[in-house]
């Protein structure tokens, strides 16, 4: 019997009837709850980050390694044929995952630094500041955010770096919007005017008061927006203008094998081929859009 | 004057200052180009002279304002430039008018444009006033997931599903659309369907949801409570009560997807190798042909703000609280 266990705390006769619940038990009780679509969403997620992550030991071949027999059929030494200079789809479609979702995913995160932080930076000072980026933010909106990025690409050219600077610039127009709008209410709450007339910087407001606030419609934000900009840059590389080969990249080999389509009456996997990839951009859209969905219905608190 | 007029007139200074504001922001991409872009465009080749003539010819000797009122000028007498494309190191300009070059394909561009408006407005106001009539049903449920997946589809991943079910499978529709202005009608219509029918299918699913949401918004209100406890019929609530109110958000609606159809059309014309101003727009931003990627950028920016306009204008003129000042 040692002396500890004999003394009289109150903390410890607090939490020997009251587990307190951490953070990994929370999420497990929130998964359990979770709709059929969201898991399957959360998933499909999951396997794509594996896949992008792991491309390089995952796939056969490397992503640009050029076989001697171009269009070759599915199966036998390359599991999806070849493409039109002989490259292995099956491993392009791993890589894909790679190139075309981390460009999408960091021109999304570039995207919320600069559109969150003008939009919260606007919020709080609602004078001149407020009235420049609104402004501008209106006239930016006012063009169509893919002809803008066709405009600004034919200037600055076609390169990764460009592209996902253009994208990020154009979209952070919305994300401004949306955190603009949220944030205001917010501003005006008693405890950021306490934090105010404590002499906190316009840093500490922002990130320690207003922040943790207006985060729950962010990050649903962040998922749309993603699924957004991950559609305007398969797009724009199935144009032609967006990430240039040799990388590979789901939009552009959409366009590389197209051809292929019209051969499906005499080989129905060579017609499917060109489908793979759009289906892979498709697939990751439909299941990002079912996570967001269950989080904002879940942090809206609706019971329809 | 009447308050209604008075909004409107404050909407329209408002878009002219935009259309304004976004002139400057496209007339600019010419300047933002590195400095040696005429010997770019006119190739290795090119001497001294002929560069010189070319700057020249484009003003770049004048100041940039006075270039700007040139282009706005030369743009409202239907003068868009000239193309980059077809000139020569020798200095032999075969270059065409930029607006020689838009105006069949903006002709075509508008055709599809208006031949899917035609099939997906009622399309889809049927579709989305359905699904809000009988809500939470399995109608409304099959309604609703199957657009939320054609939302969340690329539209070239739609079109190509429907090149390989509708031409290489069972070869119903040609799979290019190639037409030109000796193409009678019906055969222009005919070769048109499938890029049609992929932006239709495209639109329809979020006017679809749009509309959707407006009416079950409206739903929400006291009046339609009032109308229910007054023993109206669910068909009757939602046509009677709750459909004259949300005209103005439906055909916001409407105006907002029109002008998301002049952004899709660009990628479906490319695919469909339909011959119409964003397939244009796309391959000269491919060879870096800037008067013809500003002509093109303009014209899809003007109809964009256009559209949007005339959605706050009829969201307006439409708002029975504003048909009846105080």
């Amino acid at each position: 019997m040692s002396q500890e266990q004999t003394a009289y705390s109150a903390t410890d006769e607090v939490t020997s009837f009251l587990d307190k619940r951490t953070a990994w038990s929370r999420t497990k009780i929130l998964l359990r709850k979770s709709p059929a679509t969201a898991r399957f969403g959360m998933i499909v997620i999951a396997i794509y980050i594996f896949v992008a992550i792991f491309a390089p030991w995952i796939a056969p071949y490397g992503e640009a390694e050029v076989f001697a027999q171009p269009y070759a059929p599915w199966g036998g030494e390359h599991l999806l044929g070849t493409d039109q200079i002989g490259r292995d789809i099956y491993s392009r479609m791993i890589y894909g995952a790679r190139n075309t979702v981390g460009i999408a995913l960091v021109t999304t995160i570039l995207a919320f630094v600069i559109g969150g932080g003008l939009g919260l930076a606007a919020a709080i000072n609602r004078s001149w500041l407020d009235q420049l980026l609104s402004r501008g933010v209106d006239v930016l909106m006012a063009i169509p955010s893919l002809i803008f990025a066709l405009v600004l690409l034919s200037i600055f050219g076609s390169s990764a770096i460009n592209l996902i600077l253009i994208i990020a610039i154009l979209d952070s127009t919305r994300v401004f919007r949306l955190t603009r709008s949220v944030a205001v209410n917010v501003v005006v709450m008693d405890y950021v005017e306490a934090a105010r007339l404590r002499g906190e910087g316009l840093g500490w407001i922002m990130r320690r008061e207003i922040l943790p606030n207006i985060l729950p419609p962010l990050v649903a934000e962040f998922g749309l927006r993603f699924c957004f900009v991950f559609l305007t840059i398969a797009a724009l590389s199935f144009l032609g203008v967006g990430i240039q080969p040799p990388t590979a990249d789901w939009g552009s080999m959409v366009r590389e094998n197209a051809s292929l389509i019209q051969f499906a009456q005499y080989d129905l996997k060579a017609g499917l081929t060109p489908l793979l990839p759009a289906s892979a951009i498709a697939l990751l859209t439909v299941a990002v859009n079912f996570v967001v969905d269950w989080f904002l219905h879940h942090t809206s608190g609706i019971k329809d | 004057m009447h308050p209604i007029v008075a909004t409107v007139i404050q909407r329209l200074f408002l878009g002219i200052a935009t259309l304004f504001v976004v002139s400057i922001i496209i007339f600019s991409s010419i300047e933002m180009l590195p400095g040696d872009f005429g010997q770019a465009v006119l190739g290795q080749a090119a001497t001294e002279e002929t560069v010189a003539a070319f700057r020249k010819e484009l003003g770049l000797d004048k100041p940039a304002y006075i270039r700007y009122f040139d282009w706005v000028a030369g743009v409202i007498q239907g003068d868009l430039g000239t193309s980059f494309s077809g000139r020569a190191a020798s200095g032999v300009d075969r270059s065409r008018p930029v607006a020689e070059l838009i105006a069949p394909r903006l002709w075509n561009t508008l055709f599809l444009a208006g031949m899917t408006a035609i099939i997906a407005v009622p399309l889809a106001l049927f579709l989305g006033i359905t699904a809000a009539l009988y809500r939470n049903t399995y109608y409304d449920k099959i309604v609703s997931a199957s657009t939320l997946t054609t939302i969340s589809f690329p539209e070239f991943f739609v079109a190509y599903i429907l090149i390989l079910l509708l031409t290489a499978l069972w070869p119903v529709f040609p799979s290019l659309a190639n037409i030109d202005v000796s193409t009678p009608l019906g055969e222009r219509i005919y070769r048109s369907a499938l890029p049609a029918l992929t932006l239709t299918l495209v639109i329809v699913a979020h006017m679809m949801r749009m509309t959707r949401a407006a009416i079950i918004n409206l739903l929400a209100n006291p009046y339609i409570q009032m109308a229910r406890l007054s023993g109206a019929t669910q068909r009757e609530v939602i046509l009677k009560h709750a459909l004259p109110n949300a005209w103005a958000p439906i055909a916001t609606v409407i105006a907002f997807n029109l002008a998301y159809l002049v952004v899709g059309v660009v990628v479906v014309e490319v695919v469909f190798v339909y011959p119409g101003v964003g397939q244009l727009m796309v391959d000269s931003v491919t060879s870096r042909d800037i008067p013809v990627v500003q002509a093109c950028a303009l014209i899809f920016a003007i109809t964009y703000i256009f559209l949007n306009l005339l959605a706050d204008i009829i969201g307006i003129i439409t708002n029975p609280r504003l048909l009846h000042p105080k």
